[in-house]
């Protein structure tokens, strides 16, 4: 008997501690950033005001966080009684949970990922996809006017803005020759993509901008006109994993950005000093100068107007990248070169 | 006159925009206008209308007569005051209530008093738990009253040369 | 003693089971919106299978494709569409139309599922190893784009005539209509189009 367990144990209890080790020692940080990532955003926001932001709880206000979650724990989570529940109940879930099981694929240093598949870059953008299922089943069990339009606004938002996201990831994935994230990476090793592929950077940044929607394209939580949105009729903890998800969202958006344009983990130059450096912290420097970005966008810009935002992505971005896309394409044909060529990275 | 076609670059260049976020840049860097309010308070001008006190004499008399006018100017008929002559002979208020949730803060009482006894001093931080504490007496004025007397005599008397 | 959990085959009859399940629950659920998220539930466990049998592109793009995208679409129409109460249903000759119409395709299926065979490159294709270094992406590229590129380019055309015929029969008459030009409003400049005048007093300005 002790034998079986032993070898059950040694076999396959042992292999899914670590796994579960693994995810633990990414997702407690992640869930930090998250937290931190709200009071980050209001400092900002605040000192681009003129303001000084939050600065009583703790130190400079490093406790916000926390004073926030608890006191949205401590409130009560209501159930509107025309609400469809347990699909109520589980919009938030979803949303909450899609966006950390994102972070499975996402190689946070040489070798640092949680499972590097092949697929990589596409399992990314299923997952991104999917988040519109959070926000249009919150939005309609809610059976709520507000909630129900700010689901249907955002929902045609996510979708509109994924087309040209995925074109302006195909153009750098022809730039690679592989869909899998830790091949784009070192890719990147010469130069970064940012560079050769300037303008689906700007793309890139304006759509995911809109892909977590984020101002100035938060239309489906437009104070003036929708209350709040989707999550109108959300209170308490419910609330808190919308609000935990969104911004786990924005993260994850940095991160693929990061990866995708700025070089990963890699220094910015090959030289001693920088290499000297763990890729981690090359990579969250970058992810947190991406962040920085959208809070600085959401302090500068004010709000789209809801048709011309539809405009952008179907009538400039989309040809934009397709465009984009072909000369890319082309270039590569006539020269021969990719990046995954140059470095050899590809089996 | 720009050509169409550098004003095309600028719109793909996202000029404007760029100029935009330098703006909010240099703003983030700029000194911080925020008052840190319990800890720090703004400047209040002597003429300032916060909480109401009676006041006394230096002997410790004090200074209300009981003219009544201070009820009769009250825009807001927050004022209540019955009197009666003391053992000396003098006019007192017996009674001298102010409902602070009528009160509209105009200072005409203020400006009515002859003698200088009610004044609206620099005090406006008397937020309370409950609406009874807010209808002042004629103890808890004149307690305010000692309690601000440097204050409310150093404010009557820079405001004095404009009078 | 070694005891080897059967993991591939658990998992595969969860996905497989969940799947049927949630197909009955998309005909049989009252309330169509619950339906359409069963139908997003197995199209999930297809992919979840795909993924066991290694095909973790076919996967990836079956969630991107069907659940991001059609599933959206048909979430979008079904939420819109005001049903009728659940219990009203179907009148009685509408009922025996759908069931003539349902039990057709019955047959058909029936006869087609009784004349299917694997391939016989199947069996071969199941015992070999995947050849190692070459991923998926790798050889359904070269499927599609280099053995059966014509039909591929084909059906991407007929795909377009399908979007310019619904953009023909949607398209309005916009004369009247009085559209912002975006390019115009960007392209406007200060100098342009304000004059900065000094007026004396008394004197006015003549517009010219």
């Amino acid at each position: 008997m002790t034998e079986l367990f032993m070898g059950l144990w040694s076999s396959y209890g042992f292999p899914l501690l670590i796994i579960l080790f693994k995810i633990m020692a990414l997702v407690l940080p992640l869930i930090i950033c998250v937290a931190y990532l709200t009071y980050f955003e209001r400092k900002v926001i605040g000192y681009m005001q003129l303001r000084l932001g939050p600065n009583t709880v703790g130190p400079f206000g490093l406790f916000q966080p926390f004073a926030d979650a608890i006191k949205l724990m401590h409130k009560e989570i209501i159930l509107p009684t025309a609400a469809s529940s347990f699909i109520f109940i589980m919009a938030p879930i979803l949303t909450f949970t899609l966006s950390l099981v994102a972070w499975a694929v996402i190689p946070v240093g040489a070798g640092l990922v949680i499972s590097n598949v092949n697929v990589g870059v596409l399992y990314l953008f299923a997952i991104s996809s999917l988040g519109v299922y959070g926000i249009i089943m919150a939005g309609w069990a809610s059976n709520s006017k507000y909630a129900f339009l700010g689901a249907l606004r955002s929902a045609a938002q996510m979708i509109s803005y994924e087309v040209s996201i995925g074109v302006v990831i195909a153009c750098v994935l022809l730039c690679v020759g592989s869909l899998n994230l830790t091949d784009v990476v070192m890719a990147q090793k010469k130069i970064w993509f940012v560079i050769p592929l300037m303008p689906m950077f700007v793309v890139f940044i304006i759509s995911i901008l809109a892909e977590t929607n984020r101002a100035p394209f938060d239309l489906p939580e437009a104070e003036a006109e929708l209350v709040a949105g989707y999550n109108v009729e959300y209170s308490s903890m419910t609330f808190a994993l919308f609000f935990l998800g969104e911004y786990a969202n924005m993260i994850l958006m940095s991160a693929l950005t990061t990866i995708l344009f700025l070089g990963g983990w890699l220094p910015p130059f090959q030289c001693s000093f920088f290499s000297m450096i763990p890729g981690v912290v090359w990579f969250a420097a970058k992810v947190a100068f991406v962040l920085f970005i959208f809070l600085w966008v959401r302090a500068t810009f004010p709000r789209y107007r809801y048709d011309q935002l539809m405009r952008l992505g179907w009538k400039v971005f989309l040809p934009l990248t397709l465009l984009w896309l072909v000369i890319t394409a082309t270039v590569i044909k006539l020269t021969g070169w990719t990046a995954s060529m140059s470095t050899g990275v590809l089996s | 006159m720009k050509t169409k076609f550098e004003k095309f670059m600028r719109a793909f260049y996202l000029a404007e925009l760029l100029r935009g976020m330098l703006l909010t840049l240099k703003y983030f860097f700029k000194k911080k206008v925020t008052l840190n309010y319990p800890f720090e308070k703004g400047f209040i001008s002597p003429r300032f209308r916060g909480e109401h006190a009676l006041r006394r004499y230096a002997n410790g008399e004090e200074r209300c007569i009981a003219c009544k006018l201070c009820e009769a100017v009250c825009p807001a008929q927050a004022i209540t005051i019955e009197s009666e002559p003391r053992e000396d002979g003098s006019r007192r208020t017996t009674r001298y209530d102010i409902d602070m949730i009528k009160c509209i803060y105009c200072g005409y009482c203020q400006e009515a008093c002859p003698v200088d006894a009610i004044v609206l001093g620099p005090n406006f931080e008397f937020a309370t738990e409950t609406r009874e504490e807010l209808l002042y007496t004629k103890e808890k004025l004149l307690d305010n009253g000692d309690r601000w007397e440097d204050a409310l005599a150093a404010n009557i008397q820079k405001d004095a040369p404009y009078r | 003693m070694t005891f080897q959990i059967p993991i591939a085959l658990i998992t595969f009859y969860a996905f497989a089971s969940i799947l049927i399940a949630s197909a009955v629950m998309v005909i049989s659920a009252k309330n169509p919106v619950h339906s359409v998220l069963y139908l997003i539930l197995s199209f999930f466990n297809a992919a979840g299978i795909f993924i066991l049998l290694g095909a973790e592109l076919i996967s990836m793009t079956l969630i991107i494709v069907y659940v991001g995208a059609v599933a959206v679409l048909f979430l979008f129409v079904v939420m819109m569409v005001d049903f009728k109460a659940p219990g009203e249903g179907l009148s009685g000759s509408l009922k025996i139309v759908a069931g003539l119409i349902g039990s057709v395709l019955i047959c058909e299926t029936t006869f087609l599922f009784c004349t299917w065979q694997s391939s016989p490159f199947a069996k071969e294709g199941l015992t070999n190893p995947m050849p190692e270094g070459r991923t998926n992406a790798h050889s359904l590229g070269d499927i599609l784009y280099t053995d059966y590129f014509l039909l591929f380019q084909v059906s991407g055309l007929i795909l377009l005539v399908a979007i310019i015929g619904a953009i023909t029969l949607t398209l309005r008459d916009r004369t009247r209509s009085r559209t912002q030009v975006i390019s115009e409003q960007v392209g406007r400049d200060p100098k342009e189009t304000v004059v900065m005048v000094k007026v004396k007093s008394g004197q006015g300005v003549s517009h010219d």
